[in-house]
């Protein structure tokens, strides 16, 4: 099928709508008419999907949390590869390793976690740090493997912003890269679509497990004079949907182990792993972006049924 | 919960605490270690009025001790204490956790605060 006949309706049943899988349509992601003049030059196809992938954790061991920790990424990878129409690129937002306080081994799990990587046939990938991967050498490892923390790129007439909220251990975005990200913005006409990559979400969720990014509030103010702004962000390994104004943030599932729903529990920890479930509460996401209407979000499990 | 359940200063070691007058206010000091992946003691009682220091020491790297509740969030650094100057105004638990990453162990770095 060629990209011109590509047709949203046959994407979505052939994406395998139910059997757990969770479809969020009308999320407010972008409006469904931008208004005024398009951002999409005239005659170029503006439709395409990415990938979401999170929490990867590369190098974790917890038998009871996840037996399958050795296999969860290959077997997600197999799964982006079995999809029959191909994502644009793909997009890991952050924890691609488990962290060490050894030097050498977080090296040793970036360098394989990215050569494994390399098995997706996609091979347009956008990385992220989390805070397990960079926090400890405050990025020092993680730029000499994958490069700049922080960066945009524009995709078919979308801005994405990658911010950093993990190099700093304390959980900022700090002054030069809001400075950064000020000057970034300065460039754009107040209307143009822009999607922010994040580990940390970028609101408080809940500050005392961590969820929340210490300057978050300072960043949302400077996105805030934009229309059209959605979030996309791992860190709390499950789903979670919030608007702050409106500017929407989501968080995608872990492809390592669940975390339980914020506050729900005294204690944060893994959710255990269900033997006669396996891989539940794991996933990656599929965000499909169609010229002049709301973006579309389905949830993938690690295996296909 | 308001911060104003609670008067608090973070002061660094060796200034005057403008809170307090030295004698008979004199408040109370609470010496609390953190290393990878504990705080020492992590419960911890006060009194309700009663005004303390929590004299906050790390033995290792650099740790936070973050009281969402009570709007205290403290950097600790290896090498040099960091007093928080605290007057309970409220009874009741108050959780507190690191809040600068420190390793695997982080997410579990936690304790409470207990008013009687």
């Amino acid at each position: 099928m060629k990209k011109k006949d590509f047709d949203r309706r046959e994407f979505l049943k052939l994406s395998g709508i139910g059997a757990g899988a969770v479809f969020a349509s009308s999320l407010g992601v972008f409006p469904k008419k931008l208004g005024g003049n398009s951002i999409w030059a005239a005659g170029e196809n503006a439709d395409f999907y990415f990938l979401q992938l999170s929490d990867t954790h590369w190098g974790f061991e917890g038998p009871k949390v996840n037996p399958e920790a050795k296999v969860t990424l290959k077997k997600a990878i197999q799964t982006v590869n079995s999809l029959k129409f191909k994502p644009d690129f793909i997009v890991f937002t952050g924890d691609l390793t488990h962290t060490t306080d050894d030097d050498k081994e977080r090296r040793r799990r970036l360098r394989e976690f990215k050569e494994i990587v390399q098995g997706l046939e996609i091979k347009n990938l956008r990385f992220l740090p989390g805070e397990h991967d960079a926090s400890l050498d405050e990025g020092l490892a993680y730029k000499e493997v994958f490069g700049e923390t922080y960066y945009t790129f524009t995709h078919k007439g979308i801005h994405f912003i990658a911010l950093d909220n993990v190099s700093d251990p304390a959980g900022n975005v700090g002054d030069v890269q809001r400075n950064w990200l000020k000057a970034e913005l300065n460039k754009l006409p107040k209307d143009v679509p822009i999607v922010v990559l994040t580990h940390r979400p970028l609101f408080d969720l809940m500050p005392d497990w961590d969820w929340a990014t210490k300057d978050g509030k300072q960043v949302v103010d400077l996105l805030m004079p934009y229309k059209n702004v959605v979030v996309f962000y791992g860190h709390i390994h499950q789903e979670n949907h919030h608007m702050t104004g409106h500017i929407s943030h989501h968080s995608a599932q872990s492809l390592i182990f669940p975390l339980p729903a914020p506050g729900s529990v005294p204690k944060k920890a893994p959710i255990p792993w269900d033997a006669a479930h396996p891989f539940r509460g794991l996933g990656f996401r599929s965000i499909e972006e169609e010229k002049q209407k709301a973006a579309e979000i389905k949830e993938w499990p690690v295996v296909k049924a | 919960m308001s911060p104003f359940y609670f008067a608090v200063a973070i002061l660094a070691v060796g200034l005057a605490f403008p809170n307090f007058v030295r004698g008979e206010n004199t408040p109370r000091v609470i010496e609390i270690q953190a290393k990878k992946f504990e705080f020492t003691p992590n419960e911890i009682h006060l009194k309700l009025g009663e005004p303390v220091v929590l004299r906050l020491k790390s033995l290792d790297r650099k740790h936070g001790f973050k009281v969402t509740e009570l709007g205290v969030d403290a950097v600790i650094k290896p090498g040099a204490a960091t007093d928080v100057a605290l007057i309970p105004q409220k009874k009741g638990t108050f959780h507190f956790h690191c809040s600068v990453f420190c390793g695997s162990g982080h997410e579990g770095m936690t304790g409470v605060i207990i008013v009687d």
